[in-house]
Formats: structure tokens, sequence, C-alpha cells
């Protein structure tokens, strides 16, 4: 299939390069944005990007992998981010991530975001997403939740077979 | 009994308050903005005149408000370091990249009461001649990037923002940029060259001062999310009456982000200095004590960067005793004013405000071996001893807290902590190695133990009675010893 961006989106994205008195500022929204559209950022739209910023595919690719949230490969329909980092560690995370691998037939202990085979659900250990005083937090795609126990994170599995 | 003072989080939690900019005007809102750009120039008693702009410059400066992102620096000072001559744009960003573990203010700020921040940056748009700013937000926080610009779109609708602003002729844009999950992006010079479309690796000083050679290599203004709200207020108080909130050279009030073993985590509005460490953790009005059967072990006081602080630890303080003369007092931990100078002078830092309560139940080794892992994670690469030596210290926590330390690891944690701080661009390099150095000065004891506990359990399964030479552990323990 080759890759083509929606008129709509190009359109959007061209709207966004009138923010910077500079295109190379805008490598970072073109690439959420085409995630968010494709699910993931493939070489294709690495070079796409390039060209419309007027710059090489390293400028861009170089981007890819150095920001976490960029993804090469397509991920899971519910992508299911846990935080690791202290205080949600205090509360519990890392049996809730174990929780969610295990109820998905994961590897509890492998360390990497992993995808289940039917491509339903990405489960992933993330650095602090800032909401310490609600610990332990999950980021369900767009979503926050809060002070996540075992019954909500069963809610939240059940919720995503439905995605 | 002390209480929170609520100035910026006065409207965001009350019932029915939204983040529309209606309910904001209904609350007052954009009042600050109308009455900073109707002022009149300032007839100073020596015969000069001073701009509005200038006078704002000035009553932010006399206000003594101090950035509320980690540093503590005066805002008033950092904006009169702004090459005002260069004849460049100047810009202004707003770091709303909040992510130090621990710290959850400026959330409740993007996602209540955008219009409450916009307001803010608007003023110290137009007081510092910037005519483009951005908000810098966490790439993790989708949904607040998609409240504010909402309500960018409202303030420019009502005439906040854009061109001519309130008639007076005056042009500002403010865009949002969206981050995608590097902490170093706080740092910022990262946050500028992030901007500008790169890896956010952090810019050396000098030559790369913001207020000189900041985003585009032009003059550029760096405020975190909170601070810039404070300004609103100070034109609303005015800077004498502003500064009477909190504590001399200490002003305003701060949110600080509670969290870990208490019984109610949260974020709690103070004046600064009015309120003890104790009392943020103990008093019913915060924190509300530790988890039943529970005593204090540790406080994390300033983020997770700050060093560690020991339950039953004294400190000597300067104050001012009853003849006016300075002396040194003796302060325990729980009676400590929670502001920004009496931490530092505890030998730590009050940071972002990020208080994290770890009670006996916690291992210290463990605690370690988790913030460990986070510097390891984020650091950005670019100098070598902050990227090997993060990694370095999260393979050596990892494995005190996993059954293969070794007793020497406390003298080797510490002795890489040594050699990353002060050897870097920037000061992710102290952020990584304090938590180290004072966990393992503190609570050295547990390290050791954990370390000859699991060397004699090594050498009970080996037969041997000290790990054999070509285990790998050996080499990089060779390190401590030159």
């Amino acid at each position: 299939m080759s890759f083509s961006v929606p008129a709509s989106l190009e359109a959007e994205l061209d709207e966004l390069t009138t923010h910077y008195p500079v295109k190379r500022s805008a490598s970072l929204m073109f690439l959420h944005a085409l995630q968010e559209h494709f699910g993931y950022i493939s070489k294709d739209a690495v070079e796409w990007t390039a060209r419309k910023l007027g710059l090489q595919p390293i400028n861009v690719y170089e981007l890819v992998t150095f920001y976490p949230m960029f993804r090469q490969e397509p991920l899971g329909k519910t992508h299911i981010k846990v935080c690791r980092t202290l205080s949600c560690s205090l509360a519990g995370s890392a049996e809730l991530r174990e929780r969610f691998c295990t109820r998905l037939g994961l590897d509890p202990h492998a360390h990497a975001a992993q995808t289940t085979p039917d491509g339903q659900f990405t489960v992933e250990f993330v650095e602090c997403l800032a909401s310490c005083g609600t610990a332990p937090v999950v980021l369900v795609n767009e979503d926050l939740h809060h002070k996540v126990g075992t019954a909500e994170a069963d809610a939240i599995l059940k919720q995503g077979q439905k995605a | 009994m002390p209480e929170p003072f609520k100035l910026i989080l006065k409207n965001l939690d009350e019932p029915g308050f939204t983040p529309d900019i209606g309910c904001y005007q209904r609350h007052g809102g954009y009042e600050a903005l109308k009455r900073a750009l109707a002022m009149p120039a300032r007839d100073l008693p020596d015969g000069k005149k001073l701009s509005p702009q200038e006078a704002l410059r000035e009553d932010v400066k006399a206000s003594g408000l101090r950035g509320r992102g980690g540093a503590g620096f005066s805002a008033g000072l950092k904006w009169s370091f702004v090459d005002r001559r260069s004849g460049k744009p100047i810009y202004l960003i707003c770091n709303a990249d909040e992510s130090e573990p621990g710290t959850f203010k400026d959330r409740q700020i993007l996602h209540k009461d955008p219009h409450q921040l916009i307001e803010g940056m608007i003023l110290s748009c137009w007081a510092n001649d910037v005519k483009l700013a951005y908000i810098y937000i966490r790439g993790e926080m989708p949904v607040a990037a998609k409240l504010l610009n909402q309500a960018l779109k409202e303030a420019r609708a009502a005439g906040f923002l854009g061109k001519n602003i309130l008639g007076t002729g005056y042009d500002l844009e403010i865009h949002v940029h969206r981050g995608a999950g590097a902490y170093i992006c706080g740092e910022e010079t990262g946050l500028i060259e992030s901007l500008e479309g790169k890896r956010a690796y952090p810019r050396i000083k000098p030559p790369y001062f913001p207020a000189v050679l900041g985003l585009y290599m032009c003059p550029t203004i760096v405020n975190n999310v909170e601070t810039l709200c404070h300004v609103k207020h100070i034109v609303l108080m005015g800077p004498t009456e502003y500064a009477k909130l909190g504590t001399p050279n200490n002003t305003g009030t701060r949110i600080v982000s509670l969290s870990g073993d208490v019984q109610k985590p949260g974020y709690y509005e103070i004046q600064v200095g009015r309120v003890t460490l104790g009392e943020l953790i103990f008093d019913p009005n915060f924190g509300g004590g530790l988890k039943p059967g529970r005593t204090l072990k540790a406080i994390i006081p300033g983020g997770s960067s700050s060093k560690v602080l020991k339950a039953g630890e004294v400190f000597k303080l300067n104050r001012k005793g009853a003849d006016g003369q300075m002396a040194k007092v003796d302060v325990s931990l729980l009676d400590l004013p929670y502001d920004f100078d009496s931490l530092q002078q505890a030998g730590t830092m009050s940071g972002s405000s990020a208080v994290i309560v770890l009670d006996d139940s916690r291992s210290m080794v463990q605690t370690l071996g988790n913030l460990s892992e986070f510097y390891a994670h984020e650091s950005c690469g670019q100098c070598t001893p902050c990227r090997e030596g993060a990694l370095w210290l999260s393979k050596a926590t990892h494995r005190l807290s996993h059954g293969e330390g070794r007793k020497a690891d406390a003298d080797y944690l510490t002795h890489i902590a040594q050699n990353i701080q002060g050897r870097t661009i920037c000061a992710f390099g102290e952020a990584a190695a304090w938590p180290v150095l004072s966990f393992v000065k503190k609570f050295r004891d547990e390290f050791e133990a954990q370390g000859a506990a699991d060397e004699a359990a090594h050498a009970k399964s080996q037969g041997t009675s000290s790990p054999k030479s070509s285990d790998p552990r050996s080499a990089a323990g060779s390190l401590q010893t030159h």
C-alpha cells in the first residue's frame, strides 16, 4: 500500500507550519499528527515529513529514535501506559503492570512495550506521568486513570476488548 | 493550625468552575490584563518615567517572585537579563513540560484553569515586548493540549490575543507545542532545542543563555506555568501586597505536590515558608499523617532530584535573633519551614515543590533503584559522564535490589555519582547524582547490609568466599579503587 496523507490532514499540518518562523520547528507536531493517523511512524512518514519541512530524512528520523512517545511499529488499539516511577511504584504500579500482562498473556517480566498477537492491546511501563497524588496512574490512549486498583484494571481490559 | 492559602488554586476546584472563558471571566478573569494595558507611564521620584511595560517588569522584581519550576531564581531578575538591544524578536516560552517525579501541580492549572495561565502569559509577553510565544506542553498531556488550544481560540475571539489586543495596538500570538516524552525537555535549553525541531540536547552556558541566545538564537524567556500565573496576581495585588504573602525572600504562594506514604496525598497551596514540612505531612489540613502504625523514615523534599532528608535530622539554620543579629539555630526536620532558603540551608532544595514521603516499610535501596532507573532512562546521552554514569548507577542499584549486590556497592555508587556531578552540560548530571549521594550517605548501613547479605548468599551458593574475578560485576566494581 502506498503512503498517502489525506488532504485534510495535510492542510492541518500546513497550517501548523505557519506557527513557527522556522519550518523545522513543526517536526514534533508533524510526527504526533502522523502517528495519530497511521498508528506509528513509518519510513515513508519520516521521508514525507522531511520533504514537507525541507529537511534531510535523518533530521526527522533522529527525533523518532530520541523521543520515547514515537513508535516505528504499529501498536495495540488500546495502549496501556503504566507509570513506573517512584510514587506510583510505592502504590503498587509494578504489580499493576504484571496484572495487565498476565491477564493478556504477555510476559510479566519483560520490560519493553508488548503488544498482544491480536493487536488489541499494548502494555508499557513509562516514566512519571505527573499525577503522583493519585498513584498508581495509568494512561489508556489519551485518558488518565487515577488510583487504579484491580477492579479498575480489569474494567480497562474489558473496555479494550470492545475497541 | 496552618491552613492552605488559595491564590492560584482559588477557583479551579470550586464546584461548577469550568475551563471556558465565560466562567473564567465571571470569576474576574482578564481584569488584570485590562488593568495593566490601561496603565499610564509611571513617574519615578528622580523625575524619570517608566513605560507601563517597564513598570510591570519592575513590579515583578519588587514582588520577590521566584521561579516555581525548580531553580527558584528571581523571575524579575531573569526578565531583566533579556537582551533588549539586539534588534531581534524576543520570545517567551511557557515550560509546561511538568515531569519531575513527584510533581503534579501544573497539571491542575492546565486542565482546570487554562485561562489563568494564558492571562499570566499575555501579561508577561506584553511586559517584555514579546510578539510570539509558545506553550511547550508534555506529550503525555494530550487532553490539556486540546483544552489550551480551545482556550487560546476563545481568548483570540474575545480580543485578548492576536492583533491589536484590547485596541492598544499590541499584537501577540501564542501557540501550543507538544513534547514527546523526554524528561530533558524540562531543562530550558533542551526545551528550546526541542522547540526548534531537534533532539533535546541542552546547550552549553555560556554562551547560550536563553536571555541572549535562546530560541532561533534570539533573546528568550522560559518560565514555568505556575510562575506565569503569579504575574496576574502581582498585577491585581500590587507588588507590595503580594510580597506580604509568604516570608521575606520567599514571597507569595506555592503549590506543593504531596505524594507517597501519607493519608491524603494531593496538591496544597501554601504561603511560602508559613507551613513546615511536618505540618505538610501530619496536619489534617494537608497530608493528614502517615498510614496507621507507620513511622517516618525519609522525605524527598523537592522532586526526585533533591537530596533526601532522614527522619530525626537536625539542621543549622541562619535565623535572626532577638538582638537582630544572625545566628545559627538548630531546626529539626519536621520544623523546617517549607520555602526556598530553609531547604537550601538544610543541604537540599524545594525544587519543584514536590514532597515524597517514605515510611518505615520502605527499603531505601529499592527506592533509590527506582529513581536511578528513571535517570538512566532519561539521560539525553549528550555528555559521557551522565550517559554512561547514570546507567552504571542504575545497574548497581538494580543488582542491590535483586539479590546480587556487593558490600562495596555503597562506595561504588558514591564514586560514580561524584564523577557525574559538575561534569555535564546541564543540571541533569546533578539531578542523577544527588539522590544517590544523599541516599548512600544517610542510609549507608542499609546499602552495606544489603550488599553484605547478597555476598554471603552468593558465596554460599558458589562455595567461595568472594565473587570470581570473571564475574562481570567485579570489573565494574574495580572502578572504585582509583
